[in-house]
């Protein structure tokens, strides 16, 4: 995650309170973001969040209804999308089928008139660069998913262009190329300094690959943030829900400090929620599932915080395990263990769940987030296709 | 590839004794007519073949036959790609209403079609009456009984095929491709001319094939729209069986007319794949 520096070939890409609008409802709603050249940064959202559409007004293949885009200190809305020098990978990646690879990665540079030797090398390097030097002359069809994507990459970046976008370049691949490639792209366009705007409902693919993660939920910017920040220090609970795994306790603030509507968890000390530092009474509480241990009813540390519950369900995912505690109240938390440790509990066993003061972390509620009417704690999981 | 299951047993034989009888109709409508010809133009050794060759009127309407198969299908091309490109990427409105006058005037009895032609182009048609009306011209155009009012409405009656195959062919093809080209530096303009109508080739190839061919057997339109000087090999033919009962040279004819056709079929079905062609094919947007 080194910053760019500022003779990155990539141009810094400055989006003001831009609208667009379908209908009534505005699809992005008022999102600014300052995208510093030669960043990678990630527009994270579910379907309906305004990220694909944010792209499309950045390619150019829709206007918006209000704000600016500056790329560079320039206004790029009145620049068609061909002269945009924009490289783009699309979704299930757009290569033409009646074009071998070689001209599939020329095509950006045959549309800038560049021709002969230079543009024989320019094609050989991108190829080189996504690993794939020898596959010239293959037709599109004879590729496998992952090479094209290579091939789709290479043609992103063969032109080199100010602004790299991607619109779900990974959604088409199975779970290991897409590792692999998540990787691959990172270290390309770090390389080769590229600014990179990504689109993504994986938010493990954009904490993996971003230097910051721009997130937004029904149009609206939520955070942009660097990984860590938006993992660590979400601003609301919409973040905390979406990013990474969490137990979450909504609730409001009573005036010594401590949480009303907590469901049966004591918190330790009892009045680490501070309302003012989060600007309203109503807050959301969230813990890490990899923070929160599990232990015998009654034998908790004294310091920590803790709710009791009885074990509802034990799922292994890869090297943790997922012990599923509902609470008296019926709510459901997660408590996430190394499985290479011994499993120690059973389902119906009663248990106590417990956690450092330090590990819960309080936020605000997100204006019309389902806390703020349902003051009930809730937690979120995360399912991986 | 593709096949899901199979059928067997009792089912499959059934299936095939059904296929069997559709294949005796076919047999019985269309080989048995051919021996016929074949027979007859035969008759006389390799005679009928010397003298419908040595006709200098069947000769021309060869070459008017090829004239006007080449003008039918490159009008029906220059009409037809637009029109199916319209088809294939407007709005569901504009596009059913193309859709539905295409067909219309497809399920259309060719002869209504002709005949309507010559209502619209007459000395005292349409087109005449209008014009005399305005005060453009002062006497009728002659416009029934000429090549050109054969190409107007032969055109009309082939365009359809042209425009099925193409439209056929654009919908095969995913519009995000034209619009990733534009993503990549292409105009609008460019992301047609180098994605989108390369892609379309096989399909205008199929559809021009199509137009081509079934323009070399027409007989009632250029009878009906074109002038005595310019016949087509159909009305040569009818001319030897019917007018000079000459069966013999005019059964020649035919069998000629068919080797043409074959000829063309077997050339297209060698660099165009035949299956694409009669439209079996359904590999999308290969070369």
């Amino acid at each position: 995650m080194s910053p760019a520096d500022s003779r990155a070939p990539g141009a810094a890409l400055d989006i003001r309170s831009i609208t667009k609008r379908y209908g009534d409802t505005p699809a992005v709603d008022a999102v600014s973001l300052d995208i510093r050249a030669g960043e990678f940064v990630t527009l994270l959202g579910a379907s309906g969040s305004g990220k694909t559409t944010l792209l499309r007004i950045i390619a150019g293949f829709a206007d918006a209804d209000e704000g600016s885009l500056l790329v560079d200190g320039q206004e790029l809305r009145s620049v068609p999308v061909h002269r945009r020098d924009i490289g783009m990978v699309f979704q299930n990646y757009a290569l033409f089928p009646h074009l071998n690879v070689e001209q599939n990665v020329a095509y950006p540079l045959r549309m800038r008139g560049m021709r002969g030797p230079e543009r024989r090398r320019r094609v050989a390097e991108a190829l080189e660069a996504v690993h794939l030097p020898t596959f010239g002359r293959r037709r599109i069809t004879e590729l496998s998913g992952g090479q094209q994507q290579r091939v789709a990459l290479a043609r992103a970046i063969v032109s080199r262009p100010r602004l790299l976008l991607m619109d779900e370049p990974l959604g088409a691949l199975d779970r290991n190329l897409r590792d692999a490639l998540q990787l691959e792209i990172s270290r390309l366009s770090r390389e080769l300094g590229l600014t990179v705007v990504n689109v993504t409902h994986d938010q493990e693919e954009a904490l993996t690959m971003s230097d910051r993660i721009a997130l937004l939920d029904r149009g609206r910017l939520v955070q942009f943030a660097t990984p860590d920040d938006l993992y660590h220090r979400p601003v609301d609970d919409t973040a905390a829900a979406f990013v990474g795994e969490s137990n979450l306790f909504r609730g409001s603030v009573r005036d010594d400090g401590t949480l009303d509507g907590a469901d049966g968890v004591v918190f330790s000390p009892p009045s680490l929620v501070d309302g003012s530092a989060v600007g309203s009474g109503r807050v959301a509480v969230m813990v890490r599932p990899s923070l929160v241990r599990i232990t015998a009813v009654g034998s908790a540390p004294e310091a920590h915080s803790r709710v009791d519950g009885h074990v509802s369900g034990i799922v292994y995912a890869g090297d943790s395990r997922k012990i599923i505690v509902t609470t008296a109240s019926g709510t459901e938390l997660i408590a996430r263990e190394d499985a290479a440790r011994p499993l120690d509990v059973s389902v119906e066993q009663p248990v106590t769940l417990h956690w450092d003061a330090r590990s819960s972390i309080v936020t605000r509620l997100a204006a019309g987030s389902a806390g703020a009417t349902a003051p009930a704690p809730e937690t979120r999981r995360t399912v991986r296709a | 590839m593709g096949r899901v299951l199979s059928i067997q047993g009792g089912g499959r034989r059934w299936w095939i004794s059904v296929g069997l009888l559709g294949l005796l109709f076919v047999l019985l409508a269309l080989v048995v007519p051919l021996v016929v010809v074949v027979q007859r133009s035969l008759d006389a050794g390799f005679g009928n073949f010397a003298d419908a060759l040595a006709s200098a009127s069947f000769l021309r309407s060869l070459g008017n036959t090829a004239t006007l198969a080449v003008s039918v299908t490159v009008w029906s091309a220059l009409i037809g790609y637009p029109y199916a490109y319209a088809m294939a990427r407007s709005g569901r409105v504009l596009s059913r209403v193309l859709m539905t006058a295409l067909m219309l005037s497809f399920w259309t009895s060719l002869l209504v079609r002709s005949y309507a032609w010559q209502v619209i182009l007459n000395d005292t048609g349409l087109v005449n009456e209008l014009l005399l009306g305005v005060g453009i011209i002062d006497e009728p155009l002659q416009l029934i009984r000429t090549p050109l009012a054969t190409l107007i409405g032969m055109t009309h009656i082939l365009v359809p095929f042209t425009v099925l195959a193409v439209y056929a062919q654009l919908r095969g093809i995913s519009p995000d491709l034209a619009i990733a080209a534009r993503g990549l530096g292409a105009t609008r303009t460019r992301a047609f001319w180098t994605v989108t109508f390369p892609l379309s080739l096989p399909g205008l190839a199929a559809g021009s094939l199509l137009v081509f061919v079934l323009t070399l057997g027409y007989y009632v339109t250029p009878q009906l729209l074109g002038g005595a000087g310019n016949a087509v090999i159909g009305q040569s033919i009818v001319e030897q069986t019917n007018v000079l009962l000459n069966t013999g040279v005019g059964s020649a004819m035919a069998v000629l007319l068919l080797l043409i056709v074959v000829l063309i079929l077997g050339v297209a079905a060698r660099f165009l794949g035949l299956g694409r062609v009669l439209g079996i094919a359904t590999e999308r947007s290969a070369r």
